[in-house]
């Protein structure tokens, strides 16, 4: 809401400067966004008078003229179409600085000489308008600063008002409220009823109550309408952000900005028959002011006459019954909308309006009488008429109830953290135009009035009180409660742990979108659809993730692109999956290493990291959060098909780890070799509690063993055997070679084992650990063929 | 007998002239061992008369010690030499880069959220998680935004279909805490909060903190306390904290919270809106079940990314989700 400074001080003149009364509104609640002073700066520009217009010799646009600054009668040379003689118009005396810092200096255009200039709107920056000169009242006082003349010394102060507050979108409301800060009694203009002077009343007939509870309808015949719209209710509305268009579009406009009743005025020859208030029927059209035609629905609250829709009711009226400067007959709407009824409707058809604002809000239910008469009273001064007689359509039973509600001294000090005094309370209510029924035994009941939908319940009152007495007026003190310990769980490894697990890994934490391109998820993850959005804010961002490889794998490109060899990142998260009815939202954990495994160094910085090295960073966060997870050579569409292990936690899915699948990685334009890994977080987080086991005081024994075996056969399969037959008191097995060679055969590698025994009550002896070893040895030809290396 | 001395003697320049163990040991050998010369000198004993024996045995023993401890002490003295020139040997250049793993870094918002947390934990707040992806009923209606209300304008909702959608903010985690526990309440509910809004100043995903404190007795006053020293714990300064009415439609009486951020040409306090916050609404007790003449409950909001601009001297909300490495890399 934008309105002018001064006119609010028309209303309430507290004797504070602007920024003060700006701090004071937002510190009321209604933030001021901001202000600008109402014209651009200048000086030396006076009411002028132009006295004789003559053809320019040279030039067939320029006009030469001589123009009186109230004292003496100088020649301009002027271009603007609008010069006429005895036209009065801002005048530029030479000396004058207009906004720009534009001097205004003796010159001569053409040949004929110039002292001054004679000035259009944009010259002052008032408004945009450069289409021709600014044309000033016929009484305007010749010789008088501009300034002076048009109290330019005003700002435009928009404030941001929350949706509650529809009561403050008027000048009325919002020198309301600072009445009420200032302790000052609000002015407001008298309104009086307006006498009809005929017969005749527009036929009214209300068939949607619910969404109009009220209407009301006056006549005005026989006006003018080339009528100009005096000067100073036009500078009132472009202060407040407002077009003048016509004298009767800017009465509504104003009594709507005065009052906050958005009002309409229809051209009565254009009704046919009487106005019916209805919901629209299927696919009626309307062709609105702004020229659009939209297609209603039944949900649609219209005016209508006998045979058309002629209005979006509280929207927009319609291009065909508007006034115009033919109009001779003038109806008046006022009335009350339903809020509900109006919510959305505006924007359906892509409209926001000054009237769908407020009746969205909540117009004050009881003001449509008084603004009919605010606005026929003003209204006549202009373009004269002939007033009937005010024709209300009202349900009582759809009019919103009148309130009281009780405050309790009690609560009001218990919710606020203080006792404020009686008499405070009162007077801040009933300066806020609530009115104190009744006194009662522990405190009061209130009316609400009108125009303050948004008090419904006591805490509003309570808020209300706080707000005006001041919030930070208010006491600060530390809240007091039960300190009831709460449950941990030991065994479960919080997410900052693996977190921090990561960051000393050398993995930089990302946090990628949660919607992703599909295109992209789509080759990471083909087996699974992501849930779309019906409104996503691009084509790349509309689509939930199933994995958090589709961020992490955009990012990587996005880092590979700024030269960023070496990429170590992870991400915790959510990832989104549809089954049937039901959406899953599991939280992952995922990473992507590509480039060198450490940063490069003096000796061998620049091994590529390969699965090994990021297998071994996971099996370390296995370690960590104590959990025993198994690594399965399997396949996945987005992985290597040699190169991708399914990690299974007790015969559970728990994730993956793998190599991108080459083919993947060029479509994505990625570079090097890329690993990747996601986990589910929920299966992993949880481990064990320790539990001692005595140290045994025997000393441990170790065998080393080197076997040929099929490249074929997996390490687990010989871990595995080795194990099945090492007996209960192996202790470690470890290998600490591979090697694959020709001097081996094709399709051969070379294990070298480590097994490690040891008893908890003595030394084994020789003869034991060699039969253990030995059926090692045989298990391992008999079973997987291997052979001993020699 | 003239031989022993003549013997000493050269077993002594010997010693002297051994240029490392082995040779020493050689001459130890030579001169002490079983078959060294000295030690054959004890033969000569036979020779010679019970009453010359000892002391002529003696003058053998004196003449071994002689050299035994010049050996001894040439040792020494060798042995040291060796120890100092392995370590001369041994010198490296420390000032070259050590190697090893890089260490990582988080990311500015968990670091943030991290902090948070961790502030609000110590004062015995529970940190609560709920789902992204709400039912219009959580994310809406059970916070006193019924369909019609133009609050939810406010929200540029991103949906699946009606009644679906991606939470606007965190406080559905709040709704169903309480719908699922017994007051007292006193948690935070941090996480990813969506709006379908993307410019200079927005992005469509961010993060939110919001707290909520439900207790028999607690009052706007409480709620000033808690905001304002998160607000100084958060940020280490003893900055100015003002509260501001505001509306939210599931807080009442509400407020935004500015701090003091700078000061104007003027002087006067340069003031930046950072939180939301207010008294529980009564309808949203009631939506949760619980009796809003027995409780009362505060609660507040704030937005992570913001709060970590200003931590952080951040200048673009953007750069948060480029995830560009030469940006997170400052935040380790």
């Amino acid at each position: 809401m934008k309105f002018s400074e001064q006119w609010l001080r028309e209303w309430v003149n507290p004797n504070i400067g602007s920024q003060e009364l700006m701090d004071q509104i937002t510190m009321a609640g209604l933030e001021v966004d901001g202000f600008e002073p109402v014209a651009g700066e200048f000086s030396g520009v006076v009411v002028g008078e132009v006295q004789s217009v003559e053809p320019h010799p040279d030039a067939d646009k320029l006009r030469v003229c001589q123009v009186s600054d109230g004292e003496q009668t100088v020649q301009v040379v002027c271009g603007a179409p609008n010069v006429r003689p005895g036209l009065k118009v801002p005048f530029a005396v030479v000396g004058a600085v207009l906004p720009g810092n534009f001097k205004i200096k003796k010159a001569k255009l053409r040949g004929q000489p110039s002292e001054g200039m004679l000035c259009s709107e944009s010259e002052l920056a008032l408004s945009d308008n450069h289409e021709g000169l600014m044309e000033l009242p016929e009484g305007a006082p010749v010789g008088q600063e501009i300034a002076d003349y048009l109290k330019l010394n005003d700002i435009t102060i928009d404030v941001d008002l929350t949706p509650n507050r529809s009561d403050c979108l008027s000048i009325k409301g919002i020198a309301r409220e600072v009445g009420v800060l200032n302790s000052l009694v609000v002015s407001e203009p008298a309104i009086e009823p307006v006498e009809a002077v005929h017969s005749e009343v527009p036929e009214i007939r209300v068939e949607a109550p619910a969404g109009c509870p009220r209407y009301l309808g006056r006549v005005l015949r026989n006006v003018n309408l080339k009528a100009e719209t005096p000067l100073w209710m036009q500078e009132k509305l472009r202060r407040s952000g407002i077009r003048s268009i016509d004298a009767a579009v800017d009465v509504t406009n104003y009594v709507m900005l005065e009052l906050g009743q958005p009002m309409h005025a229809f051209d009565r020859d254009e009704i046919s028959g009487g106005i019916i208030v209805r919901m629209a029927k299927p696919a009626e059209k309307l062709v609105l002011l702004d020229g659009q035609e939209v297609e209603l629905t039944e949900e649609t609250l219209v005016i209508a006459d006998h045979e058309k829709p002629i209005a979006i009711a509280g929207v927009m009226g319609g291009e065909h019954s508007g006034v115009s400067e033919k109009t001779r007959d003038l109806v008046l709407e006022s009335a009350y909308f339903d809020p509900i009824t109006l919510a959305g409707k505006a924007r359906h058809f892509g409209l926001h309006t000054d009237a769908s604002h407020r009746f969205e809000r909540g117009v004050d239910y009881k003001l449509a009488r008084d603004a009919m008469e605010r606005a026929t009273t003003l209204l006549m001064d202009i373009v004269g008429g002939e007033p009937g007689e005010i024709v209300e359509v009202a349900s009582d039973e759809h009019l919103p109830a009148d309130r009281s509600i009780d405050l309790r001294e009690k609560r009001l000090a218990d919710v606020l953290g203080m006792a404020i005094d009686r008499t405070t309370v009162e007077e801040i209510l009933t300066r806020l135009g609530l009115h104190i029924d009744k006194l009662l035994k522990d405190g009061w009941r209130v009316s609400v009035p009108s125009f303050r939908p948004d008090i419904t319940i006591e805490e509003d009152l309570i808020e209300e009180v706080g707000r005006i007495y001041g919030y930070n007026n208010l006491p600060v003190t530390e809240p007091t409660g039960s300190l009831g310990l709460v449950a941990r769980q030991e065994a479960k490894r919080p997410v900052s742990a693996i977190r921090n697990y990561f960051v000393a890994q050398g993995y930089q934490e990302a946090v990628t979108y949660s919607f992703v391109d599909p295109k992209v998820q789509k080759l990471i993850d083909p087996e699974r659809e992501g849930i779309a959005l019906a409104n996503p804010i691009s084509s790349d961002l509309s689509v939930m993730r199933t994995t958090l490889w589709s961020g992490l794998l955009k990012t990587v490109a996005y880092n590979q692109n700024r030269q960023q060899p070496r990429i170590r990142l992870f991400e915790t998260g959510l990832r989104f999956e549809q089954h049937d009815q039901r959406i899953d939202q599991e939280p992952m954990l995922a990473g992507v290493v590509v480039g060198s495994q450490y940063p490069e160094n003096w000796v061998n910085g620049r091994r590529t990291a390969d699965f090994f090295d990021v297998k071994g960073e996971l099996e370390g966060l296995f370690r960590l959060l104590g959990i025993d997870v198994q690594f399965i050579a399997s396949q996945h569409p987005a992985l290597h098909p040699g190169q991708t292990a399914e990690l299974m936690r007790d015969g559970e899915h728990v994730g993956w780890l793998g190599t991108l699948h080459p083919q993947v990685q060029k479509n994505l334009e990625l570079n090097g070799t890329i690993l990747m890994f996601e986990l589910f977080l929920n299966s992993i987080v949880t481990g064990y509690v320790p539990n001692f086991k005595e140290i045994s005081k025997f000393p441990e024994v170790r065998r080393d063993l080197a076997i040929i075996i099929g490249s074929d056969v997996a390490f687990a399969d010989v871990e595995r055997v080795a194990r099945k037959h090492a007996g209960e008191r192996l202790t470690a097995l470890r290998a600490f070679d591979v090697y694959e060679g020709e001097s081996l055969g094709e399709g051969n590698r070379s294990l070298a084992l480590s097994l490690f025994w040891q008893h908890p009550e003595r030394t084994m002896n020789e003869d034991e650990v060699h039969s253990l070893f030995n059926g090692v040895i045989d298990a391992l030809k008999e079973e997987l063929g291997a052979t001993l290396r020699s | 007998m003239e031989n022993l001395e003549q013997l000493v003697q050269d077993g002594l320049s010997a010693v002297e002239s051994a240029d490392s163990l082995q040779a020493l040991d050689q001459i130890r050998v030579e001169y002490l061992g079983k078959k060294g010369v000295i030690t054959q000198q004890a033969k000569t004993l036979g020779k010679l008369s019970p009453e010359e024996r000892p002391a002529a045995g003696q003058k053998i023993n004196e003449a071994k010690g002689q050299v035994e401890q010049a050996i001894n002490a040439r040792r020494t003295d060798l042995e040291k030499a060796a120890i100092e020139a392995k370590l001369a040997s041994e010198s490296i250049d420390v000032t070259l880069p050590g190697r090893g793993q890089d260490l990582g870094g988080l990311h500015p918002v968990t670091r943030t959220l991290q902090r948070i947390e961790e502030i609000f934990s110590r004062a015995g707040y529970s940190v609560e998680q709920g789902p992204e992806i709400e039912d219009d009923y959580h994310n809406f209606e059970a916070l006193n935004i019924p369909g019609h209300h133009p609050a939810r304008a406010m929200h540029d909702t991103f949906y699946f279909n009606p009644g679906t959608l991606l939470r606007t903010h965190t406080s559905p985690v709040q709704i169903r805490t309480m719908e699922a526990g017994k007051p007292p309440f006193r948690m935070i509910c941090p996480g990813r909060v969506y709006r379908c809004d993307s410019d200079m100043t927005h992005t469509p995903m961010f993060h939110q903190v919001e707290g909520l404190l439900v207790e028999k007795n607690v009052s706007f006053a409480d709620l000033k306390s808690t905001v304002e020293e998160f607000l100084r714990v958060f940020f280490e300064r003893d900055l100015e904290v003002r509260f501001r009415p505001s509306y939210f439609p599931f807080t009442e009486p509400s407020a935004e919270v500015d701090i003091e951020w700078g000061r104007e040409a003027d002087g006067s306090i340069k003031w930046l809106e950072v939180m939301g916050c207010g008294m529980v609404h009564p309808k949203v007790f009631e939506y949760c079940g619980i009796d809003a003449e027995e409780y009362r409950g505060f609660a507040f909001g704030l937005g992570v990314e913001r709060l970590a601009m200003l931590r952080y001297g951040v200048n673009d909300l953007r750069m948060f989700f480029e995830n560009d490495l030469r940006f997170l890399r400052q935040f380790r």
